[in-house]
């Protein structure tokens, strides 16, 4: 069938809370204003204010409630409505969900799924632009999803609240228009392992989120210049899946990660440096970054393009990577 | 404030009710006998970490805990070693848990600042200041939309109402007339700041009061008193009556921490509040009206004091939790994470 990233999301939350009545969605304007990005649209009519419950603006003090409800044997899904509000609920979400089941000594899990939005790229200037699902990947006790396709956005969510304890979902906000066909029976999908998006023999370009269909842009123009690129999508961003990067860096023995985050202390560092750590000798050339220049994400449509990944950035990173195993063949 | 009952009024309370007057008496001597240990067993090295004592303020815990039903959830602060000792986690397991073995309530995880406990719904040991509130509020919220009628209360200090998540808790709670018991344990100071210093309204039940919130202040240092408040607003919560917020005014004997040298308040100030300690005071009433005799007295201290050795002596003899299993309780052990 015909759906959309948003669609898909939207049948991911009704599916659930089909089939498990503790679950129940809160967040500011998920109900009468059918949610930020009208993800939640249509469910308060179908499942009712009980159970699409919108809250003041009160980040702090509703996702703690979501850790209070999920103590309390609920299934709650915390919609934050994007990740720079998030930074408002940090506390509880850093300093509770992460932290209740350790201290407890394994007595209280929390059993609690928080989906918010992330990413720029639509002119929406510094505070409505971050990309810190990489901060938040940094938190043991967490488990970082970031859908990218549409079975995962359908797929994702299930899986996620099943886990007993708590998962963080990151929707880039890029790709709630995106379409396209999901099967008719698309249902839950693993949250443990990366995917191989596009095989290839030169090169590994390994990203997540937003970003995976501008590198599956790129790889298609490499392509055309006899550049064979295999395009890894992370997927889970807490626990990484090291035999997925490992198994790509030990076919084609060359990476470019590119992630929207902030270079200095990225999520792409430590993808980056989990390939020199454990498949250094595999290396045919120096790992590549494709990152946001470090630059609170600025308004002028011109200047907020320069600051984020683009396909031509991540084209060059590519050639360059190759090339540059082509230069010291040569000086050989 | 609760107008505070005159003299006649106490007596008759007492007369009425001599063996729950007693109880109230031992478990506030429970609380203050096993902090005193751990004062010195912090000296000794024993306990590390941060240790928070409760000793002046045991009134609070007592009377609010005798209110609650065994299914009822607590949520607490890092000064609550009181809290889960009068909620019913063992003292053994509690000072077990200080001395930071395998035999603690958290497995040696947790600490003075973490103490948690299943099987009396105790949710911690919450060391961000109002961090436990949206806990307290979630948990009341589990209730309601499971049909449960029963109750959160939440401990905190007046510290925690200029946080901003006191106010967001009280806001969603009132909002969604959720059964939550809210106890603000005011000592007057915030680690070293005093309310006058840190709050632009210190009446704070008006302030809890304008989340049309019930609240009420009540004498803190009266154990009789607090009980009191805490069953009509447990039952005013569980009923259906929505949020209740109750001020307990008391104080705090020790310092703020083991390290903390207490420049910022008078010790003539110390020693007037010393002069109500809840448990002298008790003692004292329950020996004028003729319910306790000094054998009735040396039998509650013999009965705590074998309960605090006991507990020693249980955390002294406790192991390690092996370093194999540092990264346990990570995720729970169902997880694939």
């Amino acid at each position: 069938m015909k759906t959309t990233f948003r669609e898909a999301m939207r049948a991911a939350m009704r599916d659930a809370m089909q089939r498990d009545e503790r679950v129940f969605l809160m967040g500011e304007d998920v109900g009468r204003y059918g949610g930020g990005f009208a993800v939640s649209l249509g469910l308060l009519e179908e499942f009712g204010p009980q159970r699409v419950r919108d809250t003041p603006l009160s980040e702090a003090g509703f996702v703690g409630a979501g850790i209070g409800a999920a103590l309390g044997g609920m299934r709650p899904i915390v919609e934050v409505m994007t990740v720079n509000f998030s930074l408002l609920a940090l506390d509880q979400i850093v300093n509770n969900a992460a932290t209740l089941l350790h201290m407890s000594g394994g007595q209280f899990n929390v059993p609690l799924v928080v989906r918010m939005t992330t990413g720029g790229g639509r002119q929406l200037a510094a505070q409505h632009s971050h990309s810190l699902e990489g901060w938040l990947a940094h938190i043991p006790g967490l488990r970082i999803l970031a859908p990218a396709t549409l079975e995962d956005a359908r797929g994702m969510l299930w899986t996620a609240l099943e886990d007993p304890d708590p998962v963080l979902i990151f929707e880039h906000g890029s790709l709630y228009n995106v379409a396209g066909e999901l099967a008719d029976d698309a249902g839950p999908v693993d949250i443990d392992r990366a995917a191989v998006r596009r095989a290839g023999a030169d090169v590994s370009i390994i990203t997540y989120g937003g970003t995976l269909p501008m590198v599956l842009a790129a790889a298609d123009s490499l392509s055309a210049e006899g550049i064979d690129a295999e395009v890894i999508d992370l997927r889970t961003l807490r626990p990484l899946d090291d035999d997925a990067i490992l198994a790509t860096v030990a076919k084609t023995h060359r990476a470019v990660v590119v992630d929207e985050g902030w270079r200095s202390g990225s999520l792409s560092a430590e993808v980056s440096a989990r390939i020199t750590e454990s498949a250094f000798y595999e290396l045919d050339a120096p790992v590549a970054r494709v990152c946001s220049e470090e630059v609170p994400v600025p308004y002028a449509k011109h200047l907020e393009e320069a600051a984020l990944p683009s396909v031509a950035r991540v084209i060059s990173a590519a050639r360059a990577t190759v090339g540059q195993v082509e230069a010291v063949a040569g000086h050989a | 404030m609760t107008p505070p009952m005159t003299a006649e009024e106490r007596a008759a309370l007492i007369t009425a009710r001599p063996d729950q007057a007693r109880e109230l008496l031992r478990q506030m001597l429970r609380v203050r006998r096993l902090e005193e240990r751990c004062v010195e067993l912090y000296s000794a090295s024993k306990i590390r970490g941060f240790l928070h004592v409760y000793i002046g303020e045991e009134a609070v815990a007592a009377g609010v805990m005798s209110a609650l039903r065994p299914d009822d959830a607590v949520v607490a602060t890092y000064r609550e070693h009181g809290h889960a000792l009068l909620r019913g986690v063992p003292a053994t397991a509690i000072m077990a848990e200080m001395f930071g073995h395998a035999e603690g309530c958290c497995r040696g995880r947790g600490g003075s600042m973490h103490l948690f406990d299943a099987d009396t719904r105790f949710y911690g040991g919450n060391a961000i200041v109002a961090g436990g509130l949206p806990l307290a509020v979630g948990l009341a919220l589990a209730d309601r939309m499971q049909g449960r009628d029963r109750v959160t209360a939440c401990f905190f200090g007046e510290g925690a109402m200029a946080e901003g998540e006191f106010h967001e808790s009280l806001n969603l709670a009132a909002l969604w007339d959720l059964p939550v018991l809210f106890c603000c344990e005011n000592n007057l100071y915030a680690m070293g700041t005093a309310l006058e210093r840190s709050e632009s309204q210190t009446d704070l039940a008006l302030k809890a009061a304008s989340y049309e919130v019930a609240s009420w202040a009540v004498d803190g240092m009266d154990v009789l008193a607090v009980e009191e408040s805490a069953r009509r607003a447990v039952e005013a919560v569980r009923s259906g009556g929505g949020p209740h917020f109750l001020e307990f005014r008391t104080y705090r004997f020790r310092a703020h921490s083991m390290f903390d040298p207490e420049r910022y308040r008078e010790k003539a100030e110390v020693e007037h509040w010393m002069e109500r300690d809840p448990i002298a005071s008790l003692r004292g009433e329950l020996e004028a009206s003729g319910l306790l005799d000094a054998d009735g007295w040396a039998s509650i201290t013999r009965d705590v004091d074998a309960e605090v050795d006991a507990a020693v002596e249980f955390a002294e003899s406790g192991t390690l939790e092996p370093l194999a299993d540092l990264a346990r309780h990570v995720h729970s052990e169902r997880s694939t994470a």
